[in-house]
């Protein structure tokens, strides 16, 4: 017996849907909203909260969830700000260290949770703390770069012109390339395959003998280094450092993965529909813009119905499937 | 006469342990190439723990393992994968929303410069899949397959990893009887093709369908390893109880359902009562003031009875009257409110609460009965408790004391506890007695006839069968999940009950 | 053989109190070598001021958290709109204050009844639809500061109304008003669950759920008590948080005290996985909690900084806490003992 329609695939029509009708309603509404320019802008100003939701994603993938992204990204850009502009790192090296130290971060939050079975909730917790903390170690406010690097190099030649008025910006680009190299590693690589595995089942994936100790690990990894890139893009963003910055960040990636129909027990979803996620929060965020007399925390409620109707979407498929099978 | 082929596995004097258990107690186990061999046994007999030293998941403390000849020492399953042993557990390990192609290639995906070949692996997929006589898309994904087909992919799977010798673990337990059938097509074939094949099953009429060799184990000690033709069906069910067969008896038939006394008026009775995957047509009454047993084999249905009776699962066919009345239970809260009672065979799991003391595990029925604003007072409760332990002979430093702590049969003792401060009037107890020591099973038995002279109907389900003939004034017997026939009163003996078991099934 | 050997000790509810109590006393008696003026206490108009008052002021938001997080995590569940609901109250509290004439009674009624509808969304969820209890309290950790920021209209509502000044600034015998709050809400939760069976449920569902649901446990509508039970502690503290700072501020009200209250109840001896659990235990939590965030100040360590001594509480006590490390660590104790 078959599903019609994979059912795999049933959450990742609903938030094609739900973002084409967003679209429309925004162009059918307002008179600019179909420019390019709203376009350009809607990838480029959620550019690091696209790449935090990839990581994320990863980690929902397995079975696991990452608190600590938004205080991760605030620690990164903070750093990055300080080696810059204090202790005149180049620029280029800041950023290489930035993402080593997310990376090994968030390989020790894996260690943590694989080896002492502690609850990724929990952990992650921990780590969201330690990180928020450490950034205001490092500089205690708001820390604006001055660096030409950042203020010309990438704001200016980095970007792509697509016509005379418009140019794609560079922390869109990050996350573009950064959403094809996820796609690649999800689709292509065992490792990728393994993520599936664990969120499906992990019991059989290690009677399968598959290396589920490792993947654990790596996979928070992976989130921590996508955190940390977020950190440089958002650094890219504003050219500045500010430890108090994106403060629940991690609920909005986690909410961007969720609509974009990856189930949060883990072993189902897709990249893709983590960025129409991703753009889905934009689009509620520029409706309200162009709106002008609404106010901005109607995109956490949004979102947060959003969350609730995709949850309930992927109850009413798994039990429905579970009844297909008898 | 042709040589006998060259053992594939030999598994000599395997010791293995767990704290305060010894699983395994030098057991032998040789497996040939081109044969199918049936490890069977009760519960507690050691054919898991063996199957998971085989493979791998627990190491062992003693014995040796050779292969083609070779000593071999798995330490994981992938290690044990890589030496030619691949493994189909009980809930067939696969990872139900990827492909059919992926869990067939899995781990060993062909990859180019570390890129996952789809189309290759498709290919690869499809290849395992004609070795199971499979023909289907490999691109949908696992969960939308019957249980059927995910255990021949996880055979594929398994074939695709190695050749050499195959283990399935209760492959048969979810598959009705063509799907079987089509199941012990293929491992004929993978016969015929020099693999050796360990299967364990708890269905009688599957084992002498498609083995060649039984080795039955009881209590982590090997019983004996025999040619399946040449080993009767009650040879093979005395030695799986451990009850030996003092004289040859005739056919059991006279002293079936016909026999039986039924007693006016029964406080329970079903009828045709079943679910698919657990019983089927159940027919049973208990009346007041009446013990009747539960006997057969592991797997035979015996506690899917009594999940059926007690409102855990929901029955699809049958009714059930209750004092001639006729109800229906949707949770235990209902079965309980009706006077029913149920100690589980799964203690740990399903029975004690391991961190709360001897007091609140004995009051938590009572107290979930009377409702929240009921509290039983401290004084009661440690009355109660007080009472039970003294009655019961609870072995246990104080009422405080958390029932984890206590042994086996004294956490058996707490649950019996529990439903009698209750004052049931139908008792299920399912394998009361089992894992705990002689003088708790003895205290145990005393009680259920105490209780049974009160006047309360129970219901005794147990593996060993000397106890049911001992107990009960009325035995059902039940063989592959359905009732086969009924004993009572001076009928009951061990003998009956054993052939009555081994018998054929209807259409064999 | 079954020589059964009892000399492990019985449970006393105390016995669990030795570990939390001790790092409190620990960080106490820092404060007394180290820090000048902890332990200094003086009377004011009739009121006792100092360090020590001031924790317990301080801390009681937490502790009102903690009790209700208590309950939720001795079902082997867990509470992270708690924060949130926290804002969400001190926003229906200052709009009625402000914008309407209803008396202050039924504005704490409206309140509260608000804080527990939160809570009853959380338990259908968990409860009814058996949502992983992570997940289903995310969704309204995500949406609640937008609720309450609706509420408030965005802004920031002040109120100088007289009964709503005091349940977070008032004196009641000397002693600040939560101080009070908090304590009278730990004897009404003990009474609940400690006079009634609620608490024996509650454990029970914890230490083994399908093993009560066979006892006759009805686990479904224990698991939704205790979410709405959080979620009035959650409206209690929300008003004693807009009433310190006379305003209602969504978008910091509450930040992150999910984390302070699970913290201070697992400090207080209750596992995250369910069971047994301790009330005065995560009072005491709660107290080490607001001590180490108060000594940090007083010690002039910026208070942006007071995460990073909490997060390596967390994982010390997580740790400690773990299966794997209590049994290599029993194991260790096993092989001198025998």
């Amino acid at each position: 017996m078959k599903f019609p329609l994979a059912s795999r695939y049933l959450p990742l029509l609903a938030t094609a849907l739900v973002l084409a009708g967003l679209y429309v309603a925004g162009c059918v509404s307002f008179d600019n909203f179909s420019s390019l320019r709203v376009a350009v802008n809607l990838i480029g100003d959620n550019g690091f909260l696209g790449i935090a939701a990839i990581g994320a994603t990863f980690v929902i993938l397995s079975g696991g969830i990452d608190l600590s992204v938004g205080a991760v990204v605030a620690f990164t850009s903070i750093l990055i700000a300080s080696l810059v502009e204090d202790h005149s790192v180049n620029p280029l090296a800041a950023i290489a260290a930035a993402l080593i130290v997310g990376s090994l971060f968030g390989a020790a939050m894996g260690s943590l949770i694989q080896w002492f079975e502690l609850p990724p909730f929990l952990v992650t917790l921990a780590g969201m703390f330690l990180a928020r903390g450490v950034g205001f170690m490092i500089h205690p406010q708001s820390h604006g770069i001055q660096n030409d690097f950042f203020l010309q190099t990438v704001s200016e030649r980095l970007s792509l012109p697509l016509n005379n008025r418009v140019s794609f910006p560079f922390t869109g680009t990050c996350f573009v390339v950064m959403f094809v190299l996820a796609t690649f590693v999800a689709h292509y690589t065992r490792f990728g395959r393994y993520i599936y595995a664990l969120g499906g089942d992990e019991q059989s994936a290690r009677l399968m003998g598959l290396p589920v100790a490792r993947t654990k690990v790596l996979i928070y990894a992976l989130s921590g280094f996508c955190s940390a890139l977020a950190g440089v893009v958002y650094t890219f963003y504003t050219q500045s450092g500010d430890p108090a910055s994106c403060v629940g960040l991690e609920l909005d990636a986690i909410a961007a993965v969720v609509i974009g129909g990856t189930l949060l027990s883990g072993g189902v979803g897709f990249l893709a529909g983590t960025v129409m996620g991703v753009l889905i929060l934009g689009l509620i965020q520029t409706l309200i813009t162009f709106k002008g007399d609404l106010n901005s925390w109607w995109t956490r409620i949004v979102a947060g119905m959003l969350v609730f109707l995709f949850i309930l979407l992927q109850n009413v498929i798994s039990s429905a499937s579970k009844r297909l099978r008898g | 006469m042709e040589t006998e082929p060259k053992a594939l596995l030999e598994i000599r004097g395997l010791v293995k342990g767990f704290p305060g258990v010894k699983a395994l107690q030098g057991v032998d186990f040789i497996v040939r190439r081109s044969e199918i061999h049936a490890l069977m046994g009760e519960n507690g007999a050691g054919k898991s723990t063996l199957i998971k030293v085989l493979t791998g998941v627990y190491p062992r403390d003693g014995g040796t393992m050779r292969l083609e000849g070779v000593e071999i020492n798995p330490r994981s399953p992938k290690m044990a994968e890589a030496l030619g042993i691949s493994t189909v557990y009980q809930e067939v390990n696969l990872i139900p929303h990827l492909s059919v192609a992926e869990n067939i290639c899995l781990g060993r995906q062909p990859t180019f410069f570390g890129m996952i070949r789809w189309r290759e692996m498709a290919r690869r997929a499809e290849r395992a899949l004609r070795r199971v006589d499979l023909k289907l898309d490999v691109s949908q994904s696992v969960a939308s397959c019957s249980i059927a087909v995910q255990q021949l992919v996880a055979i594929a799977r398994a074939l695709d990893v190695s050749e050499k010798l195959l283990v399935l673990d209760e492959p048969t337990s979810s598959l009705d009887e063509k799907e079987v059938g089509e199941l012990f097509a293929v491992l004929r074939k993978l016969r015929g093709q020099g693999t050796g094949i360990v299967i364990v099953t708890h269905f009688l009429d599957q084992v002498y369908a498609i083995s060649d060799r039984i080795t039955v184990l009881r209590d982590g000690k090997l019983v004996g390893e025999f040619e399946t033709a040449r080993l009767p069906r009650l040879k093979l069910v005395s030695h799986m109880v451990g009850r030996e067969i003092t004289q040859p008896e005739g056919s059991a038939r006279g002293a079936e359902a016909g026999e039986a006394d039924v007693k006016a008026e029964p406080l329970l009775e079903i009828k045709n009562f079943g679910r698919a995957g657990s019983v089927t047509a159940m027919d049973l009454s208990v009346a007041r003031g009446e013990l009747v047993g539960l006997a057969g084999l592991l797997g035979s249905g015996r506690t899917e009875t009594a999940r059926l009776i007690f409102g855990i699962d929901k029955a699809q066919t049958g009714e059930m009257r209750v004092d001639g009345r006729r109800t229906s239970f949707h949770s235990p809260r209902q079965a309980i409110r009706a006077g029913f009672a149920f100690t589980p065979e799964n203690r740990k799991v399903e029975g004690i609460l391991p961190r709360m003391s001897v007091r609140e595990n004995i009051v938590l029925a009572l107290q979930a009965r009377q409702g929240l604003g009921q509290m039983i007072s401290r004084k009661r409760q440690l009355e109660l408790a007080d009472e039970f332990i003294r009655r019961l002979g609870i072995s246990t430093p104080g009422p405080e004391q958390a029932v984890g702590n206590l042994s086996g049969g004294n956490q058996q003792k707490v649950l019996l506890a529990r439903w009698l401060v209750t004052q049931p009037r139908l008792l299920i107890l399912d394998e009361p007695t089992r894992g705990i020591d002689v003088g708790a099973k003895a205290e145990i038995e005393k009680t259920m006839q105490e209780l049974r002279a009160q006047g309360m109907a129970i219901l005794f389900i147990s593996s060993e069968l000397e106890e049911v003939v001992r107990a009960c004034e009325r035995v059902v017997v039940l063989r592959d999940r359905a009732k086969v026939g009924e004993l009572a009163g001076d009928g009951i003996s061990e003998e009956k009950i054993m052939h009555m078991i081994a018998e054929h099934g209807h259409g064999h | 053989m079954a020589t059964e050997r009892f000399e492990k000790k019985q449970a006393r509810w105390w016995s669990s109190l030795v570990w939390p109590v001790s790092g409190l006393a620990l960080l106490l008696l820092f404060d007394l070598c180290f820090t000048d003026g902890f332990f200094k206490l003086e009377v004011r108009d009739g009121h006792l001021y100092g360090v020590l008052i001031d924790i317990l002021n301080h801390g009681s938001k937490v502790m009102l958290l903690a009790l209700g997080m208590t309950l939720v995590i001795a079902t082997g569940g867990v509470d992270l709109s708690v924060g949130a609901v926290m804002a969400i109250a001190g926003a229906v509290a200052a709009r009625l204050i402000n914008t309407t004439n209803v008396s202050f009674p039924v504005v704490i009624g409206v309140t509260l009844a608000v804080a527990i509808a939160a809570g009853c969304w959380n338990g259908l969820l968990v409860g009814a639809f058996r949502i992983q209890p992570i997940v289903a309290t995310l969704i309204l950790m995500v949406a609640g500061r937008g609720v309450a920021m609706l509420i408030t209209d965005g802004q920031i509502i002040t109120f100088t109304e007289p009964w709503l000044t005091y349940i977070g600034n008032g004196h009641l015998l000397g002693l600040p008003f939560p101080v009070w709050l908090s304590g009278g809400m730990l004897l009404i939760t003990a009474l609940l669950t400690r006079r009634t069976a609620l608490g024996l449920f509650i454990e029970s569902v914890g230490d083994n759920q399908t093993a009560s649901t066979y006892a006759g446990v009805n686990s479904s509508t224990v698991k939704f008590f205790v979410y709405v039970f959080s979620g009035f502690c959650a409206g209690l503290a929300g008003l004693v948080a807009a009433s310190n700072i006379k305003c209602a501020d969504s978008n910091h009200a509450g930040l992150f005290l999910e984390l302070d209250a699970i913290l201070a109840v697992v400090v207080g001896g209750t596992l995250l996985t369910g069971g047994r659990f301790y009330l005065v235990g995560a009072m005491v939590g709660a107290l080490f909690i607001q001590t180490l965030t108060t000594t940090m100040y007083m010690r002039n360590v910026s208070a942006d900084i007071a995460p990073v001594p909490k997060a390596l509480a967390i994982l010390v006590v997580c740790l400690l806490q773990s299966p794997k490390v209590r049994t290599k660590f029993s194991g260790l104790l096993k092989r001198r003992g025998s």
